[in-house]
C-alpha cells in the first residue's frame, strides 16, 4: 500500500480546493469545505493504522493483541464535531446572506459591497 | 477562464505536489510505530480500568483537546441562533402584519401512521442513547455519539407530530438551552475538580473502579455532560431550522 492513503487525502484536498474557488452557490462552497475537510480524516486514520491492527477497544479483543492508534482516532472525532457544528455556521450565514442579497453567489455577493 | 481561477489552479497544484512530497517523508502505511499511540492504548486497560482506549485518551489524557472542541462546539451553535433569531426579528419588523402570526397547529398534524411511528421509536432510541453514553468507557460510543442519537430521539418525536414541541422548547432560556449549558460546564467543572483535587487541570480525581459502569474516573461523568451538551446542541440548531421552515422565514 505505501503511500497510497496519503496521497487519496492529497487528492481530496485538492479537490475540494478546486470546487471551493470555483464554486458558483455558497451552499455548494460548505460542501466543498467539508471535501477538504474529509482529507483529514483519511490522513489521521491513515496515519495510526496498523497492519493486522484491531479496535482499540479491549471490551472484546485481549489486551495483548495488536491495536491501531487510539490517539488519532480521539483527534479524528474532534475533528468530525468541529466540521459538524462549523458547517451549520456557516450553512446559517449563508441563509443570512440570502436574506440580504437575493442569492448565494459568492461573486455577485461581492460586487454588491463594491 | 478569469485570472483569479489560473492562480488558484496553479496554487492547488502547488499544495497538492507538497501534499505528495511530504506523504513520502511518512512511515509506509500500516507501519504505524509510534510510542504515544501504544502508550495510549495499551495504558487505559491497567491505569484506568475502562476498556475504550478512545474514549479515555479524549476524556482523560487528552481532556483538554476534549475541553477545546466542546467550545468550538458551543460557540458554533450559540452563532447559528444569534444569527436565526436575530434575522426572524428583523423579518418580523418589516412584515409585521403579514406572516408574524402564531403557526397554525392544524399544518403540523402528522398522519395517524406517522404519529404511531414516532411515538414507538421515540422511548427505544433514548434508551439507546442512554446506553451509548454511559457505556462510553467499555464499549465504542461516549458522549458525542449518545448526544447525537439523544438528539435523533426527539426528531423522531417531531416526526410524530409533536412538532408544536419542537417549537416550545426553543427560545432563550428554555430548558434545552439549560441543559446544553450545563453540559459545557458541567465538563470543564470536573477539569477544575481535579486542579482542585490533585493539583493538575484534568486530573483524574475519582476512583477508577473494577469493572463495570463505574470505571475509569471521571470519564463516565464527562461523557454525560457531553452527551448532554451535544443533544442540547443540535436539538437547537433543529429547532432553530425548524421554525424557519414553518414560518416560511427562509424559502
Amino acid at each position: 500500500m505505501g503511500i497510497y492513503p496519503y496521497l487519496v487525502a492529497a487528492w481530496l484536498a485538492g479537490v475540494g480546493f478546486y470546487g471551493v474557488i470555483t464554486s458558483r452557490n455558497y451552499v455548494h462552497l460548505v460542501v466543498c469545505l467539508t471535501v477538504i475537510q474529509a482529507s483529514t480524516y483519511v490522513l489521521l486514520l491513515s496515519v495510526g493504522f496498523v497492519n493486522g491492527g484491531q479496535a482499540p477497544i479491549f471490551a472484546d479483543v485481549p489486551s495483548t493483541s495488536v491495536v491501531v492508534d487510539p490517539v488519532v482516532q480521539a483527534l479524528s472525532l474532534t475533528d468530525v464535531v468541529v466540521e459538524a457544528t462549523v458547517m451549520a455556521l456557516l450553512l446559517a450565514l449563508v441563509v443570512q446572506a440570502k436574506k440580504r442579497f437575493g442569492n448565494v453567489d459568492p461573486d455577485s455577493v461581492n460586487r454588491m459591497r463594491g | 477562464m478569469r485570472p483569479r481561477y489560473i492562480i488558484g489552479l496553479v496554487g492547488i497544484g502547488l499544495l497538492v505536489a507538497a501534499l505528495a512530497w511530504a506523504a513520502t517523508g511518512l512511515p509506509a502505511f500500516g507501519h504505524y510505530n509510534q510510542a504515544y499511540g501504544r502508550v495510549a492504548a495499551r495504558d487505559a486497560v491497567p491505569t484506568r480500568n475502562g476498556t475504550n482506549s478512545v474514549v479515555i485518551t479524549s476524556f482523560d489524557y487528552r481532556g483538554f483537546d476534549t475541553l477545546g472542541e466542546e467550545f468550538i462546539l458551543f460557540v458554533s451553535v450559540t452563532g447559528v441562533v444569534v444569527l436565526l433569531r436575530r434575522m426572524r426579528s428583523a423579518g418580523r419588523e418589516e412584515d409585521s402584519a403579514a406572516s408574524s402570526g402564531e403557526i397554525e397547529e392544524e399544518d403540523m398534524r402528522a398522519s395517524t401512521g406517522e404519529r404511531w411511528l414516532g411515538a414507538a421509536a421515540v422511548g427505544p432510541v433514548a434508551v439507546l442513547a442512554a446506553y451509548v453514553i454511559i457505556h462510553g468507557q467499555l464499549t465504542p460510543g461516549g458522549g458525542f455519539q449518545g448526544g447525537t442519537v439523544l438528539m435523533g430521539a426527539a426528531a423522531f418525536l417531531a416526526l410524530g407530530g409533536e412538532s408544536a414541541l419542537m417549537l416550545r422548547i426553543r427560545g432563550s432560556s428554555s430548558p434545552i438551552e439549560i441543559a446544553e449549558s450545563i453540559g459545557a460546564g458541567g465538563f470543564a467543572a470536573i477539569a477544575f475538580g481535579g486542579l482542585i483535587a490533585g493539583g493538575v487541570f484534568f486530573f483524574n480525581f475519582l476512583p477508577y473502579g473494577k469493572a463495570g459502569l463505574l470505571t475509569a474516573g471521571v470519564v463516565p461523568l464527562d461523557n454525560i455532560a457531553v452527551g448532554l451538551e451535544v443533544a442540547g446542541a443540535l436539538l437547537m440548531v433543529t429547532s432553530e431550522l425548524f421554525e424557519q421552515r414553518l414560518r416560511g422565514g427562509a424559502t
